[in-house]
């Protein structure tokens, strides 16, 4: 299979917060492209990162690894990390991996721009 | 492997499942199988939610077989049996799922999740299909058969809720009337 960006996703600032949007499915394959758009937004310094999920339909434990990956980095350098979005299949993982408590999660981004 | 007891209109009694996909230990085919299950699950009877959940314990099991049976060789073989479980009457009881492969082998015993209180990245996959299974049993291979005599087996069993009604959501391009129901299955069967 040829190899190209398995995932779609946005990058965007603003007022010195960077919005991560990616679309689509976030599994084992699609998790190292998104780990690398999240590393340019934290690249870019911002006093706040917000990922928003809105437009993700899945998510495995490597999408989720990949996130717990950035609230680590988050925290080193200072940045808080904000995710919004989350359809209720995504959010379960994180309640049964007990993560929803771990993350700031609010529910749409306008909402994460406030927060 | 238990026998599957077949209900009317199941057709045969076979411990042979009623679906196998035979796929590559390459990740981007994960949604492939990740959605027929999803879809399949779907069928049988189970909530959307549910459906989604059981796709992501397979999700996380065949990622499990690719990184540690295989250590991401994309040669490897992988082979994911399906069959509805058939209820004691009529109808569907749940779903079963089991996944073989031929990687390394390791001791059954030794597959457990990690700590949750640990906040770290990985390691959460066999948590994930334990929470989400009712049914979890990892096994080495020793039989001898088409997939030849090594690597291990995983079977899982989902059963569907007691309150359970038909899935409502047909996937895209369906048009049956029946999709979304366990009687698509009787029929079919």
């Amino acid at each position: 299979m040829a190899d190209r960006m398995p995932i779609k996703v946005s990058v965007s600032s603003s007022d010195g917060v960077v919005v991560v949007a990616p679309e689509g499915e976030i599994g084992y394959h699609e998790a190292p492209a998104f780990r690398i758009f999240l590393r340019q937004g934290f690249d870019q310094k911002p006093r706040r990162m917000v990922t928003d999920l809105a437009g993700v339909s899945y998510m495995s434990t490597p999408g989720v690894a990949t996130l717990v990956e950035a609230l680590q980095l988050s925290k080193k350098l200072s940045i808080p990390l904000v995710l919004c979005g989350m359809n209720e299949r995504v959010l379960a993982i994180f309640e049964i991996a007990r993560l929803h408590t771990v993350f700031k999660i609010v529910a749409d981004r306008e909402e994460a721009l406030r927060a | 492997m238990a026998v599957v007891r077949r209900g009317k209109g199941f057709g045969r009694m076979s411990d042979k499942p009623d679906l196998l996909l035979e796929m590559v230990a390459n990740p981007a085919y994960l949604c492939g199988a990740r959605e027929m299950i999803n879809q399949i699950a779907k069928r049988v009877g189970f909530p959307d939610s549910q459906a989604c959940q059981i796709a992501l314990a397979v999700d996380e099991a065949l990622i499990n077989v690719i990184r540690h049976g295989y250590d991401k060789d994309p040669d490897g073989r992988i082979w994911v049996a399906v069959t509805p479980l058939a209820a004691t009457g009529e109808g569907v009881e749940g779903l079963r799922v089991v996944i073989q492969d031929e990687g390394r082998q390791v001791d059954p015993a030794s597959i457990r999740g990690r700590s949750l209180d640990d906040i770290r990245p990985g390691g959460l996959g066999v948590h994930i299909i334990r929470e989400v299974m009712d049914e979890v049993l990892y096994e080495k291979r020793h039989d001898v058969g088409s997939h030849g005599d090594l690597g291990m087996r995983l079977s899982m069993v989902k059963r569907l809720p007691n309150d359970a009604a038909p899935g409502s959501a047909c996937g895209p391009g369906c048009s049956a009337g029946t999709c979304g129901t366990s009687e698509g299955l009787k029929q079919n069967g």
